[in-house]
């Protein structure tokens, strides 16, 4: 197969995370390096001496509330500790995991797992937006329980996800009490004299994460899977069984008796209760149609070919919710090979893409400061739906001027690049005529650098 | 009412082009708008994640109500603690204690709650719920347009009538105001701005090859000429890139005081959307205090800077506040509620009939809720907006059930609610 670079150039963009320096003049054939990067199976997992496991991170920053609560309430003429006060736990740990997901997105060879990851993480959103706890497991949730599954089975990664303490809290499942549960039976235990059922977590799961909203479920069927979830909560301090911060099925706050979800019931058998459920609704057509769905409308186009959205469906029923398989269908599918750029690049993708192409080390305290203000941070979505995945979300008015201002500020930092050469880097055959000449016009070095990311070829993809 | 009348000039201007020459004072306030007549501003506010109507204006006259919600109710007399006390609005609803400043604009006739209202749609999920409420379809499945924008697509032009351009506010426009009219994007700048030359070669780039992106980029571009001299410097000299705002409220009150900028302006869009996140209050949502009343001492930051700000508009301005749907008449496991059906609406500003609650109270009685968990609705959402509308821009009920609320012949529009 000889090598064409416009596709390649496209490929990068459309499933990965955009050129570096080099990447079009390679020999290999684009589809072989996407599909290599799928065939090695594993996904890359972020390092560093702040990424610690969850329930450490819980606990960590419950020693440190602590340790404040003691501090105020001590006595009044204690000398207060000289300097700055350190940096809270969750603010040292969001930009650690911050920087960790920016290093493997900047050195990935095409950014095709990477893109997945991004992709299921925003499918199981949850958001540091909710306060402390999620600060700090966020970043902990994707790596536990996002990027192990990402190459595996859609169910697994759904147990995992809705089981993990991040979901747990962000959708208030660890309060929720079987009302007909022990727990829920002790009149005047709660803090209001009140505990019984939350049903956040069991709507989402039906709604954003599995059969989607015209799924076919009724008010019932999230009634009865927040009962089969009751119980299912974060191991407290001072408990005896499990470690305090991970996940903990308390059989005493369980709603005891069989539930009937969907046209099936589940037998009162403990946590298998749960695992069984979601088996069942992980392997359901709807939520076949549904991932389908997101797949191609994330990959392809707002308004997918309904080719492409029944091929990706077929496979993820006929091969038992195998991610791996649904994503080399993905990239072997026709349709998703349109050579005309349907998709705005995200700010998440635009940023990444910018310091890969460039070569600039992203700076995480930068990267932060220009996605927040492009309204896209790293695990900060306003909702349990995700940030939005269509055009009209991102090429918005605001949303472009302030992408033009980010251009602006990447091209003083790399104004040592040469703006031809790096037009001939990241968008290569890509180039239109306009964009040349416009280069070619450039009255510096970082207006021309700005011109190209801001080039519709650079923009969409 | 008058002496507020005489503090705003704009009343000369719509006056003026009437032909008339009254002493302030003089008019009764009902003289002024034949509908459609005024240079009006509407602002329309979204609560995003379910606004639980019956903590935020709550029926302390319905027998059942305190029943229903140990740990969130409010109360007469904040049970002691005079802060805490909800703040009476007639015999049955008070309002909760952490919106002030509507308080004050309701004791001025100036402010109106819609109670016991709800969209068409009766699911529970908040992304198609917020997808009927923004787009004005009978159901979900509708999310190219907003109602909004085909609002601002009907308005009549014409000789002396300004072009009529619509605001979102923030990064991500509200679907309410997407679709073919113009609309106008900002947010507070956090970055230092690119230089007008860049932005003009850009533009260039897109009108030769992607009218989409060309579109839209003019449209930011055009707002940095409205902001000159407005709220860039309102929030802070941002030349070394620095993060503007912080605290979630300060930012909040600079989004709204940055937006009302806008709209003061004598060029500036005329119509305006913004979306507040967070009002998904499932757990520990709080009574007097606590996680709700802080949402809404946001909310009540913006009415105030809204207030200020508009202030020479403010006669012919008004803010429609809506979410999605209520939250369950019931209080649920974790001191919070889940999602329910009825809720309020709020109406502000100089140009409405204030000082009442608009209410058929369906009650909260075990019987008398919907589906047995919710506030059961009883105005439609749309009545109130088709009614604002008409009262507002003039528009007819025929354009409004065809162009802006499709299939919504038989929702009457509620008359009346404008000065």
């Amino acid at each position: 197969m000889t090598v064409d670079p416009r596709r390649t150039a496209l490929a990068l963009g459309r499933f990965g995370l955009g050129a570096r320096p080099g990447d079009l003049a390679r020999e290999e054939p684009v589809e072989e390096s996407l599909r290599r990067e799928v065939l090695a199976g594993t996904v890359p997992l972020p390092s560093g001496p702040d990424l610690s496991a969850t329930p450490t991170l819980l606990a960590g920053l419950g020693a440190e509330e602590q340790a404040r609560k003691l501090v105020r309430a001590g006595p009044p003429d204690a000398a207060m500790p000289a300097g700055p006060a350190p940096q809270p736990i969750q603010e040292r740990v969001y930009r650690a995991e911050v920087a960790a997901r920016l290093a493997l997105a900047q050195g990935a060879p095409t950014g095709f797992v990477e893109r997945l990851v991004w992709f299921w993480a925003n499918h199981f959103t949850v958001s540091v937006a909710r306060g402390p706890r999620m600060r700090v497991s966020a970043g902990a949730f994707e790596r536990e329980a996002i990027r192990p599954h990402v190459l595996g089975r859609f169910r697994d990664m759904l147990l995992a996800a809705a089981t993990h303490p991040a979901m747990l809290i962000y959708l208030d499942n660890v309060a929720s009490v079987g009302p007909n549960s022990p727990a829920g039976q002790r009149k005047g235990s709660g803090l209001h004299g009140n505990k019984g059922l939350n049903e956040n977590l069991g709507r989402e799961l039906l709604e954003l994460h599995t059969l989607g909203a015209d799924g076919g479920y009724a008010q019932a069927d999230v009634t009865a899977l927040a009962r089969i979830l009751t119980g299912w909560s974060v191991q407290r301090d001072g408990q005896a069984e499990g470690l305090p911060g991970s996940t903990a099925f308390r059989r005493g706050a369980h709603e005891p008796g069989a539930m009937a979800l969907m046209g099936r019931t589940y037998l009162d058998v403990g946590p298998e209760q749960l695992r069984m459920a979601l088996a069942d609704l992980a392997a359901h057509p709807a939520t076949a149609r549904h991932v389908a769905l997101r797949l191609a409308r994330h990959f392809v186009a707002d308004d997918p070919p309904p080719a492409l959205v029944a091929r990706l469906s077929q496979t993820f029923l006929d091969q038992d919710g195998d991610l791996a398989r649904l994503a080399l269908v993905l990239i072997e599918s026709p349709e998703a090979w349109d050579p005309v750029p349907r998709k705005v690049r995200s700010p998440q993708e635009f940023l990444v893409a910018a310091t890969r192409g460039l070569a600039l080390a992203p700076e995480p305290r930068v990267v932060m400061g220009a996605l927040a203000s492009l309204g896209q941070p790293f695990w900060s979505a306003p909702a349990p739906n995700g940030y939005p995945d269509e055009a009209g979300a991102w090429a918005s008015p605001e949303g472009l001027r302030t992408r033009l201002d980010v251009a602006a500020r990447a091209g003083q930092l790399a104004a040592g690049t040469d703006p031809t050469a790096f037009a001939d880097a990241v968008l290569g055959p890509l180039a239109t005529d306009e964009t040349r000449t416009a280069l070619r016009r450039a009255e510096s070095r970082a207006q021309g650098i700005a011109l190209v990311l801001m080039a519709p070829e650079f923009q969409r993809r | 009412m008058s002496d507020h009348c005489e503090s705003h000039p704009s009343r000369r201007a719509v006056l003026g082009t009437a032909g008339a020459l009254f002493a302030w004072g003089a008019v009764p306030r009902t003289a002024y708008a034949a509908p459609g007549s005024r240079d009006a501003r509407l602002v329309v506010v979204v609560l995003r994640g379910a606004l639980d109507g019956l903590s935020a204006v709550a029926p302390l006259g319905d027998p059942a109500y305190a029943d229903l919600r140990p740990g969130i109710a409010l109360t007469r007399d904040g049970n002691g603690d005079g802060r805490a006390a909800a703040l009476p609005l007639d015999g049955f609803f008070a309002l909760h204690p952490a919106l002030p400043t509507f308080a004050r604009l309701y004791g001025a006739r100036q402010a109106l709650v819609v109670h016991a209202a709800a969209t068409g749609y009766r699911e529970r999920s908040h992304f198609d719920g917020q997808d009927v409420l923004e787009s004005g379809q009978p159901g979900p499945g509708h999310t190219a347009s907003g109602w909004l924008n085909r609002l601002v697509a009907a308005l009549p032009a014409g000789e002396g009538i300004p072009p009529r351009t619509a605001l979102g506010v923030g990064v991500v426009p509200p679907l309410i105001l997407r679709g073919p009219a113009p609309v106008l994007g900002w947010a507070p700048p956090r970055l230092p701005r690119a230089s007008d030359e860049l932005g003009r070669r850009v533009l260039g780039l897109y009108e030769a090859r992607d009218p989409m992106l060309a579109e839209a980029l003019a449209r930011g571009l055009d707002v940095d000429a409205l902001t000159k001299g407005g709220p860039r410097e309102a929030g802070g000299k941002e030349a070394g890139g620095k993060e503007a705002g912080g605290k979630e409220a300060g930012g909040l009150r600079g989004l709204a005081e940055g937006a009302a900028r806008l709209i003061a302006a004598d060029d500036g869009p005329r119509i305006a959307a913004l979306a507040l996140d967070g009002w998904d209050t499932h757990a520990n949502e709080g009574g007097a205090t606590g996680r709700l009343a802080g949402l809404l001492g946001g909310l009540d930051g913006v009415f105030s800077a809204f207030a200020e700000i508009l202030a020479p508009r403010w006669s012919d301005t008004a803010i429609l506040v809506v979410t999605e749907f209520g939250r369950t008449a019931r209080v649920n496991g974790t001191t919070g509620t889940d999602h329910g059906t009825g809720t309020v609406a709020f109406l502000l500003g100089g140009a409405v009939r204030g000082g009442r609650v608009l209410a058929d109270w369906p009650g909260l009685a075990p019987a008398q809720l919907h589906e047995g968990r919710d506030l059961a609705p009883t105005t439609d959402l749309r009545a109130v907006a088709k009614g604002l509308a008409a009262d507002l821009f003039g528009l007819s009920p025929a354009v409004l059930a065809s162009r802006v609320f499709p299939g919504s012949e038989g929702v009457r529009p509620v008359r009346g609610l404008v000065v």
